[in-house]
């Protein structure tokens, strides 16, 4: 169809509007800044210098596009694959925990949204301590849960991972409570004209009911991983991942590795919901989902 | 009928009253009825009548409040268990994610049948609802009439002796409703079934039926019981003949009578 139009156009125009936007705060932001090293070295520039040095100071209040891009590009291509300065591999460090934890929540969630949709009791007990899990700050549970997993000795990749779990089941048990209940009262009368058991109601109309509705959990789910990993990184004092880049950076002012490192952490994320979404396509289709 | 052989469906002083927030409401007052094996019964009536409720009661999809209602000599209950009836929705209520052969195959599945009995059925039951080289598509790709042909396959793929039909054919056009009441009849015909419809169109019920049993709302109970007097064999131009337009005046007036203190 007319991609070109449709969406090419549409999401250019906003990328080079947020672009132009960005050079402009860049400019302002940093003004400042180089004003008072103009000062101090004695020299007066005219505007059109200034906007040029605003936007190569090495340790800038807003880099430009342009200073992200050229470090993202060194640090993702030039650099040797297992050096820590590479972004791929501290992605990588990021993304394996991620998996992981991500892995760990949509199994939980699933667990608990059968036990929910099966069992009143649970779903009295158990769903208001849920949606209260997801009140807490996250930043306020992942040292304690760093801490206590490495005072038993359990370090490295399951806390992170484990923060990822804690993140990801919620949206997951939510959209299967929600799947798992979506069958017509029709169908639900159908099997009960049949007198098909509750696991063959269970396997035969809920299961493959609630398969959109898990996707579009996951989507959710695999995004808030990635934020759990990220999170996990920072209290632990990790020497690598997106988290501990960025905590690096902030730590030398290193704006430029901070915001280059926020690139690969939003690759990552947008790589990972596209993935889950085309397997939630790929699937909606072996089902004999309608094309669109 | 024959005394020999025990009524199909035999309701007596049925009622069903539900809870609702606004109060109870009769749904169903006091239901005297006896369907004998091979009869094509109608329900017609004005909605709120019961028609569907009263189906739904021989279904064992709800529970009577007072009376008693038996299917093949047992409960509603024990009936449904031994599976003895096919249901057909007022929608086709087939599986998205299964192809027609497949849906077709979900009570077999369900009763345990093997592959190649299940195989065997869903080829016989398409070809009898005229669907057989649709094995393959899903719900989606047929027409509204054709999902409904499917979804009385599935009903009719167990042999059950019994069929309920819940305004099969409501939400189609009147050609295709056309159609399928003439290929109805002729399933009927061929396979010697107790069929018991619910419809809301008076040439439908006395095209299809050998009774039609009139009901009238608040409290949902029959007014009137006519028989058919029309031959088995009927092609769809009947419906022009006197002995159509009597039955179809005596419906009419049944439906009047039920509905005269509600203007």
């Amino acid at each position: 169809m007319d991609t070109f139009r449709d969406k090419i156009v549409p999401v250019t125009s906003i990328l080079v509007g947020v672009v132009v936007l960005w050079y402009v705060l860049a400019v302002i932001l940093n003004t400042p800044f180089q004003r008072d090293l103009d000062r101090r070295a004695n020299e007066t520039s005219t505007f059109s210098e200034l906007i040029g040095k605003t936007l190569s100071q090495p340790k800038p209040t807003l880099p430009a596009p342009h200073q992200v891009a050229v470090n993202f590009f060194e640090n993702t291509f030039l650099r040797p694959i297992n050096s820590n300065r590479s972004l791929v591999y501290n992605a990588w460090v990021t993304l394996s925990s991620t998996l992981l934890g991500f892995t760990f929540g949509t199994a939980l969630g699933i667990i608990i949204a059968v036990g929910i949709v099966h069992v009143a009791t649970l779903d009295r007990s158990l769903m208001p301590w849920i949606i209260a899990s997801q009140t807490i700050p996250i930043l306020a549970v992942a040292p304690m849960i760093i801490v206590v997993l490495a005072a038993v000795g359990i370090t490295g990749l399951i806390p992170k991972a484990m923060i990822s779990t804690y993140l990801s089941f919620f949206p997951v048990t939510v959209g299967m409570v929600k799947g798992l209940r979506s069958p017509e009262i029709m169908h639900l009368d159908l099997m009960h004209t049949y007198n098909a058991s509750r696991a063959q109601t269970f396997w035969k109309l809920r299961v493959p009911a609630s398969v959109p509705f898990l996707f579009t959990s996951m989507k959710v789910a695999v995004a808030a991983s990635l934020v759990g990993a990220i999170v996990g990184e920072l209290p632990t004092g990790a020497v690598a991942g997106i988290g501990a880049k960025l905590l690096a950076g902030a730590y030398y002012s290193q704006s430029i590795d901070i915001w280059s490192a926020l690139v690969a952490g939003s690759i990552v994320a947008a790589l990972l919901v596209m993935v889950v979404g085309i397997a939630g396509r790929v699937v909606d289709r072996a089902m004999g989902g309608r094309p669109a | 009928m024959t005394g020999l052989s025990p009524a199909v469906v035999s309701a007596n002083k049925l009622g069903l009253t539900f809870q609702t927030n606004d109060g109870p409401v009769q749904a169903l007052s006091n239901v005297d009825l006896t369907i004998g094996k091979g009869e094509f019964v109608s329900f017609i009536g004005p909605s709120g009548c019961g028609k569907t409720t009263l189906l739904r009661v021989i279904a064992d999809l709800e529970k009577p409040t007072s009376g008693a209602i038996s299917v093949n000599g047992m409960t509603a209950e024990q009936a449904r268990e031994k599976r003895a009836y096919g249901y057909v929705f007022q929608a086709a209520a087939l599986f998205p994610w299964r192809t027609i052969e497949r849906n077709v195959a979900l009570p077999l599945e369900i009763m345990g049948l093997s592959r190649t009995d299940q195989a065997e059925r869903i080829k016989r039951t398409l070809d009898l609802v005229n669907l057989s080289g649709f094995e393959k598509k899903y719900p989606w790709q047929l027409s509204g009439g054709m999902q409904q042909r499917a979804s009385i396959a599935r009903a009719l793929a167990f042999d059950a002796d019994l069929l309920l039909m819940d305004e099969p054919f409501g939400a189609l056009d009147e050609i295709v409703r056309d159609h399928l009441n003439e290929q109805l009849l002729q399933l009927w015909g061929r396979t010697n079934k107790t069929i018991c419809f619910v419809t809301h169109s008076i040439p439908e019920a006395v095209y299809l039926s050998t009774r039609i049993v009139v009901m009238s709302p608040r409290p949902g109970r029959v007014s009137d019981i006519i028989e058919s007097t029309l031959p088995k064999e009927r092609p769809l131009d009947i419906r022009e003949t006197p002995e159509f337009l009597a039955i179809a005046a005596r419906v009419r007036d049944g439906l009047r009578a039920g509905h005269s203190y509600d203007d």
